[in-house]
């Protein structure tokens, strides 16, 4: 049931980037990495992160890429017409695409032997969920609080200098 | 009781979602009746009259006529975009509708009817999640009628819904601190248990709330992406028949999803006038899916009555309004709620 309801949405994710890179209008491909985002908050929620799975939606789906549109709407379009499709790196792409696969085909082929780590049952989920009180939520902020303080204040104070990057740069121009 | 996995997760969801499907776009039609009735009388006109008795037939009238007009693009329209979003709005107004707690669970031919179709633990923030969304829809809806006045709209509605939010979201955050809770039932029961409604601990909230919602659902006087002095109808101009109608319907949705969200955060959902006094306790018979229905029509009259009563602010007003003075005075109450709430645990607690 969970495994089907994995692949349904990897192949939705997946459908939805391809479509996205693949796309010739720049307003469609938004509208497809949407689909793609939604599907990740999907995923998140088979995982029953519940939260990371809202805030993916509100955070990604909602809020930045509403912002991509906005840009997008006001960009020139019939110049991304005339661009040559697929430039002029195809070759360097297309080796580089080999190396990932062959990589990846190595790993399956050296592990496929090994004792592989049982997922674990519903009765151990259910243990786990019992025993951080208030659901993952509570469990998120008080790892981020406090294990992870120094990096989340690090993170923050980036924010803040874009921040103030784009407000000095926008100034300049009014 | 002989509830089980098929008929909690899947049976009765179902038989709400098709009560609702049917029930929902009859009742917006009424909802509009009482939208040009409400405005006429406020306008010292009589309102539809000619279609059954008191024009009480309109509604119908209207959804025949929608239904049967022609499917029409603009020629250089980005046909597929401008298919689909409308759609986008009317499924996303109507997944709100599941997360709102109609009402108390009662039993049925020995089944538990649970009367919020999905309460997940955190749907307070799916609810916003899922109404977030609800931008894509206007703004492509006004991108691909490649005509400039939707263009515009479409602008401006992504522009105030994304500066609205966070006034929102902050304001809704102040609510869930004292509710300790992101779940919409949880934050009924925890208004139960402390013995009053939200709206006496965080008025604050309550008004902001009010605002950012009429903001958040492009009502008057802050429908700036319709503003048919300026734009003749934004986002819609080149819409007609039933996808127009499908713009309307997730219009209205959206306006009962907020007000159920308000119901829900300030004035204790489904339950009835001051719980924690038993003096009023002789009410208990009425089911509390009728105190609901009340306040959350109470709310839909309140925007109506906005509507009949403000004018249109100016653009920048609004956008100024909601940078300066929202986010601000949320993000003040949010910080003086958190403090309050510290200073009563280390004192009683």
């Amino acid at each position: 049931m969970s495994s089907a309801a994995f692949y349904l949405i990897s192949a939705i994710i997946l459908g939805g980037a391809l479509a996205m890179i693949t796309s010739r209008s720049l307003v469609r491909s938004v509208i497809w990495m949407v689909v793609s985002f939604v599907g990740v908050g999907a995923l998140f929620l088979l995982l029953e992160a519940e939260f990371i799975a809202a805030v993916q939606i509100l955070v990604y789906a909602g809020g930045i890429v509403v912002l991509f549109l906005f840009v997008v709407m006001l960009v020139n379009l019939d110049e991304l017409q005339r661009v040559e499709y697929l430039h002029r790196q195809w070759l360097p792409a297309v080796l580089l695409i080999c190396l990932l696969l062959a990589e990846l085909g190595f790993m399956m082929w050296a592990g496929a032997g090994d004792t592989v780590v049982p997922l674990p049952d519903q009765d151990q989920l259910d243990a786990v969920l019992r025993s951080v009180r208030g659901g993952n939520v509570e469990t998120i902020g008080m790892t981020l609080y406090t294990d992870y303080i120094l990096p989340f204040e690090v993170v923050s104070v980036l924010l803040l200098v874009a921040m103030i990057g784009a407000i000095y740069l926008a100034k300049e121009r009014v | 009781m002989n509830n089980t996995w098929l008929s909690d997760y899947v049976i009765i969801p179902l038989i709400l979602i098709l009560a609702i499907l049917a029930i929902f776009p009859l009742l917006v039609g009424y909802i509009v009746y009482v939208e040009r009735k409400v405005l006429a009388f406020i306008q010292s006109r009589l309102g539809p009259m000619r279609v059954g008795p008191y024009g009480l037939l309109q509604p119908i009238a209207d959804a025949l006529k929608l239904l049967t007009k022609e499917d029409i693009a603009p020629r250089n329209a980005d046909v597929f975009v401008f298919k689909i979003a409308p759609i986008i709005l009317l499924v996303i107004g109507f997944t709100g509708l599941a997360f709102l707690p109609m009402g108390e669970g009662f039993e049925l031919f020995g089944y538990d009817v649970s009367l919020s179709i999905v309460d997940v633990n955190v749907g307070v923030l799916f609810l916003l999640a899922i109404m977030s969304l609800s931008t894509y829809s206007l703004v492509l809806g006004g991108w691909a009628s490649n005509s400039k006045y939707p263009l515009l709209g479409a602008l401006r509605s992504a522009a105030q819904m994304v500066s609205y939010e966070v006034a929102l979201t902050f304001t809704i955050l102040a609510t869930l601190l004292l509710a300790g809770t992101l779940s919409m039932s949880g934050i009924i029961d925890a208004q139960r248990e402390a013995g009053l409604w939200y709206i006496f601990v965080q008025p604050v909230g309550f008004v902001l709330f009010i605002i950012a919602m009429v903001a958040e659902t492009n009502r008057l006087p802050f429908d700036l992406p319709e503003a048919d002095t300026e734009l003749v109808a934004g986002y819609f101009t080149e819409y007609s028949g039933f996808r127009w109608s499908f713009f309307m319907l997730g219009e209205y949705a959206a306006m009962v999803v907020m007000s159920g969200l308000l119901v829900t955060l300030y004035l204790g959902g489904w339950m009835r006038p001051f719980p924690n006094v038993e003096l009023l306790s002789f009410l208990d018979f009425i089911p509390g899916f009728t105190w609901f229905v009340l306040k959350v029509g109470f709310f839909i009259y309140f925007f109506i009555w906005l509507r009949g009563t403000y004018p249109r602010y100016r653009y920048d007003q609004l956008m100024g309004l909601g940078w300066k003075v929202f986010i601000p005075v949320s993000i003040a109450n949010l910080f003086i709620t958190a403090l309050a709430i510290i200073v009563m645990d280390s004192v009683f607690g």
